[in-house]
C-alpha cells in the first residue's frame, strides 16, 4: 500500500540504511528480533512462539537466535503468563506477551484491565508496568463466531493502558518498536488478514513511529475515511475505486494508535473535507467508530456538511458460511455505499 | 525454632505494632476518616510477622487486599500506612491506592492487590524476573484461603513449577472467604494438598505459632532462593473482625466460635514465650504501650499531610515522557477533560 502521504507525520530515520520488501508479519519479526539485540531485558513468551515458531508464524526464527530463555514457550494459561508478563514488566522487565489471537486475550482480561492498566495510576507513579502484548484481531476466514472478532475498542477505553493498531508493514515494525521502548502497558493489536501484506520497511534500527500520531495514508478533498489496521487497507482500496468510478477524491487517516488518539489529525481531515466515514473491523456498537464519531461532531461540528456515518462488522456473532460471513465483514461494497451515501450519491 | 530473645521482642513489638494499627483503622473508619474498604487483620499478627520476618531485605513480598499488617511488618512506617488508609499524599501510594494497595518498592513490597487471586501471575512473574536478572532472592506471595479456588491459582502454581521459579505462595487460611467457610468453598479443605497437584512442597501449620511460621516459611524461602523450588505453605489463623470493618462477622459464624479464637489469641502466646524468657510484665505492658504512641504518631502524620492536589488528577498514571504522546487527543475530548486530565500532570 501507498505510504507516500505518510512522512510529514514520521520521524525521518537518522541514518537512511535504506527500505526493503517485506510482510507485515516480517516487519514485526525484525522490530522484535533488533529490540531483543538493542536490549537485553526484552524478552518474548506466549502459546507455540518457541519451537512450534509462532501460531502465524511471527516469531518464526527467534528461538534459534536467542535461546529458550529469551523465547519462552508458554503453557495455555493466559491469565497466568499475561500476569507473569506483569510482573517481570514491574522488576524492570521488557516483556513481549504473545496471544494467539485477541479473542483468547478475554480469559486475561482481568491481568489487563484490573492490573497492568491500574499500577502506574493505583500505586501512585511509585510503580511501572512496561508490557508489551501482541496479538491480532480479525475475521475472514471462516474461523466463526468465537475467533472472528475485534476487541481493540475494549482495551483503548481503559485509562493506564496505550493500544496501537498498524496497518502498513513499515507502522508495523516502527510501532512494535515504540511499544517495546515505552515505558507503560501496551497493547499492540495485529490482525490476520494483513500479515502477508507486503510493503517497504525502513532498514534502520532506530527507525520508531512515534505513538499518539495518526498518518494520511491517502490525500482527498471530498471525504475523509478513517480507520485502523486492516480497516485502513480497505479504506485504501475504496478511496481508489471512489476515484476511479465516481470521480470522488478520498482522504484516507490511518489512525495507527487507539489510545492515545489522535484526533487533531482526524479533525484537521475532516474539517478540510466536510465527511467522515469511520470504518472498523469490529462491531460499531460502543466501538471505536463511536469514539471517533462522537470527538469528530464535537471538533468540527461547524464544518461537518453531512452526518458522520460508521462501518464495521454486522453486529451478529460472525457466522460460518462464507456468504453470511462476506456479508457481515466492513468490506468494500459497504464502505462504498456509505460513502456515497454521505455524499448524497445513489449507487 | 532457636530465637533470640531479642529477636522475638521485635517481633512482638510488629505483633503489638498491627494489632493497636487495626484497631485505630477500625475507629478511624467508624469516624469517617477511612473510606471505601478496609480490610482487618486482626488475630492473624503471628502469621503476618513470622512470614515476613523469613524474607530476606531483598527478597520481595506481594500480597492481597488485607496488607496493612504486611506493610507495616516489611517495615513501611505506619505514618505512611495509616496516611494512606486517609488518602493523603504523605501515604505510601500518594493518597492513590488506599487500604488495598499499600506498597513500598524501595522495600521489595510489590503491592496489595485487590482482585482476588490476581496477585499470584504477577508474583510469578516477579520471580520469573528475578531469575531472569540472575539474582538469588524469592518472591513470598500472601494469599487468602478464598483465592485457591480461582483458576489464576492454579495457573500460577503451574507456571512456578514448570518454570522452576523462586515463589512461595503463602496461603492466610483464616477459615473464611469473606463469610463462606472452607468447608463450603473448597473440595480438599487442607489447602496445602493441592500443591500435590504440580508436585510443588506444601506443608500446613498452626499459623498463630510464631515461631513456627518464622521456621517454615524461612525454609521454603531458602529452597525457593537456592534450589530455585516453588512451594506452598498454608497457615491455619483466623481473623478476629469481620470481613471488613463494614461486616460484624457474626452471620457466619457465632460469638463462641470467636470468643474460642479470642482465648488462643496469637499475641497472648507470644507473650508468654517472652515471660519465660524472663522479660517481665512492666517491660512488656510497656511495649504496648509504645505500640499506642506509634500508632497515635501515625494518625497525627496522616492528619497533618495533605489531600492530594485535584490538578494532579492523572499523576503517575502514565509514564514520564506519555504527555506529547496524548498531546493530539485533545480535540473533541469529553466536557472537562483538558482541565481534569490533560492540565493534570499526565505522564509529564
Amino acid at each position: 500500500m501507498s505510504t507516500t502521504d505518510t512522512p510529514t507525520l514520521i520521524d525521518e530515520p537518522a541514518v537512511a540504511q535504506g527500505f526493503e520488501t517485506m510482510t507485515y508479519r516480517e516487519a514485526l519479526r525484525l522490530a522484535m528480533r533488533e529490540e531483543m539485540v538493542r536490549d537485553e531485558r526484552v524478552f518474548v513468551m506466549g502459546e507455540e512462539v518457541g519451537v512450534f515458531d509462532g501460531a502465524y508464524k511471527v516469531t518464526a526464527g527467534l528461538l534459534a537466535e536467542f535461546g529458550a530463555e529469551r523465547v519462552r514457550d508458554t503453557p495455555i494459561s493466559e491469565e497466568g503468563f499475561v500476569g507473569a508478563g506483569v510482573g517481570a514488566a514491574m522488576l524492570g522487565e521488557r516483556p513481549i506477551v504473545e496471544i494467539m489471537t485477541i479473542n483468547f486475550l478475554l480469559v486475561a482480561m482481568d491481568q489487563v484491565v484490573n492490573h497492568a492498566a491500574k499500577i502506574g495510576a493505583m500505586f501512585g507513579g511509585e510503580a511501572r508496568c512496561p508490557l508489551v502484548i501482541r496479538t491480532p484481531n480479525g475475521a475472514g476466514n471462516q474461523l466463526t463466531a468465537q475467533h472472528s472478532q475485534s476487541f481493540e475498542g475494549w482495551f483503548a477505553s481503559t485509562p493506564g493502558l496505550k493500544v496501537l493498531a498498524p496497518a502498513t508493514p513499515a507502522d508495523a515494525k516502527g510501532l512494535l518498536k515504540a511499544a517495546i521502548r515505552d515505558d507503560d502497558p501496551v497493547l499492540v493489536v495485529e490482525n490476520l488478514a494483513i500479515y502477508k501484506e507486503r510493503g517497504e520497511v525502513p532498514l534502520d534500527p532506530e527507525y520508531v513511529t512515534p505513538i499518539g500520531l495518526a498518518a494520511v495514508a491517502r490525500e482527498g478533498r471530498d471525504v475523509s475515511l478513517i480507520a485502523h489496521s486492516y480497516a485502513t487497507v480497505r479504506a485504501l482500496h475504496v478511496a481508489e475505486r471512489l476515484e476511479r468510478d465516481h470521480g470522488i477524491s478520498a482522504e484516507v487517516v490511518d489512525l495507527r494508535s487507539l489510545r492515545p488518539l489522535d484526533v487533531e489529525t482526524v479533525a484537521e481531515s475532516v474539517s478540510k473535507t466536510g465527511r467522515a466515514v469511520c470504518v472498523e473491523e469490529g462491531w460499531p456498537t460502543y466501538g471505536v467508530t463511536a469514539e471517533l464519531a462522537a470527538r469528530i461532531q464535537h471538533a468540527c461540528f461547524d464544518d461537518l456538511d453531512a452526518p458522520i456515518e460508521r462501518v464495521g462488522m454486522a453486529e451478529v456473532p460472525m457466522p460460518y458460511a462464507k456468504e453470511l460471513e462476506n456479508a457481515a465483514l466492513p468490506n468494500e461494497d459497504r464502505i462504498e455505499a456509505a460513502v456515497l451515501s454521505t455524499l448524497g450519491r445513489r449507487q | 525454632m532457636a530465637i533470640a530473645t531479642s529477636t522475638l521482642r521485635a517481633l512482638y513489638e510488629q505483633m503489638l505494632l498491627i494489632r493497636v494499627f487495626e484497631t485505630e483503622a477500625e475507629r478511624q473508619y467508624k469516624a469517617a476518616r477511612i473510606g471505601g474498604y478496609c480490610h482487618l487483620s486482626s488475630g492473624q499478627e503471628a502469621a503476618t510477622v513470622g512470614a515476613t520476618h523469613a524474607l530476606d531485605p531483598a527478597d520481595l513480598l506481594v500480597t492481597g487486599y488485607r496488607c496493612h499488617g504486611f506493610a507495616l511488618a516489611r517495615g513501611v512506617p505506619a505514618e505512611e500506612v495509616m496516611a494512606e488508609l486517609f488518602g493523603r499524599v504523605g501515604g505510601c501510594a500518594h493518597g492513590r491506592g488506599g487500604s488495598m494497595h499499600l506498597l513500598d518498592v524501595g522495600r521489595g513490597y510489590y503491592g496489595g492487590w485487590g482482585i482476588v487471586a490476581g496477585q499470584l501471575p504477577i508474583a510469578t512473574g516477579l520471580a520469573l524476573g528475578l531469575v531472569r536478572q540472575g539474582r538469588s532472592q524469592a518472591v513470598l506471595c500472601e494469599l487468602g484461603d478464598g483465592a485457591i479456588n480461582m483458576g489464576a491459582w492454579h495457573e500460577s502454581l503451574n507456571l512456578a513449577a514448570v518454570w522452576q521459579l523462586p515463589v512461595v505462595f503463602l496461603i492466610m487460611n483464616n477459615e473464611y472467604g469473606m463469610g463462606t467457610s472452607v468447608e463450603r468453598a473448597s473440595a480438599v479443605t487442607q489447602l496445602y494438598r493441592r500443591a500435590a497437584a504440580y508436585d510443588l512442597p506444601a506443608e500446613r501449620i498452626d499459623g498463630d505459632d510464631l515461631l513456627a511460621v518464622a521456621q517454615a516459611a524461612s525454609t521454603m524461602l531458602g529452597a525457593a532462593r537456592e534450589e530455585r523450588r516453588a512451594g506452598v505453605l498454608e497457615l491455619v489463623t483466623y481473623r478476629h473482625r469481620g470481613h471488613s470493618v463494614a461486616d460484624a462477622g457474626l452471620a457466619y459464624r457465632t460469638r463462641g466460635e470467636i470468643d474460642a479464637h479470642l482465648a488462643h489469641d496469637p499475641i497472648f502466646r507470644v507473650r508468654g514465650l517472652l515471660s519465660e524468657e524472663g522479660v517481665s510484665d512492666a517491660e512488656l505492658d510497656a511495649m504496648l504501650a509504645a505500640a499506642h504512641e506509634r500508632v497515635d504518631a501515625s494518625v497525627q502524620a496522616a492528619l497533618d499531610s495533605p489531600a492530594p492536589d485535584v490538578g494532579t488528577l492523572a499523576t503517575g498514571m502514565y509514564a514520564p515522557g506519555s504527555a506529547s504522546q496524548f498531546a493530539r487527543m485533545l480535540p473533541g475530548a469529553p466536557f472537562g477533560e483538558r482541565e481534569l486530565v490533560f492540565a493534570g500532570g499526565l505522564g509529564e
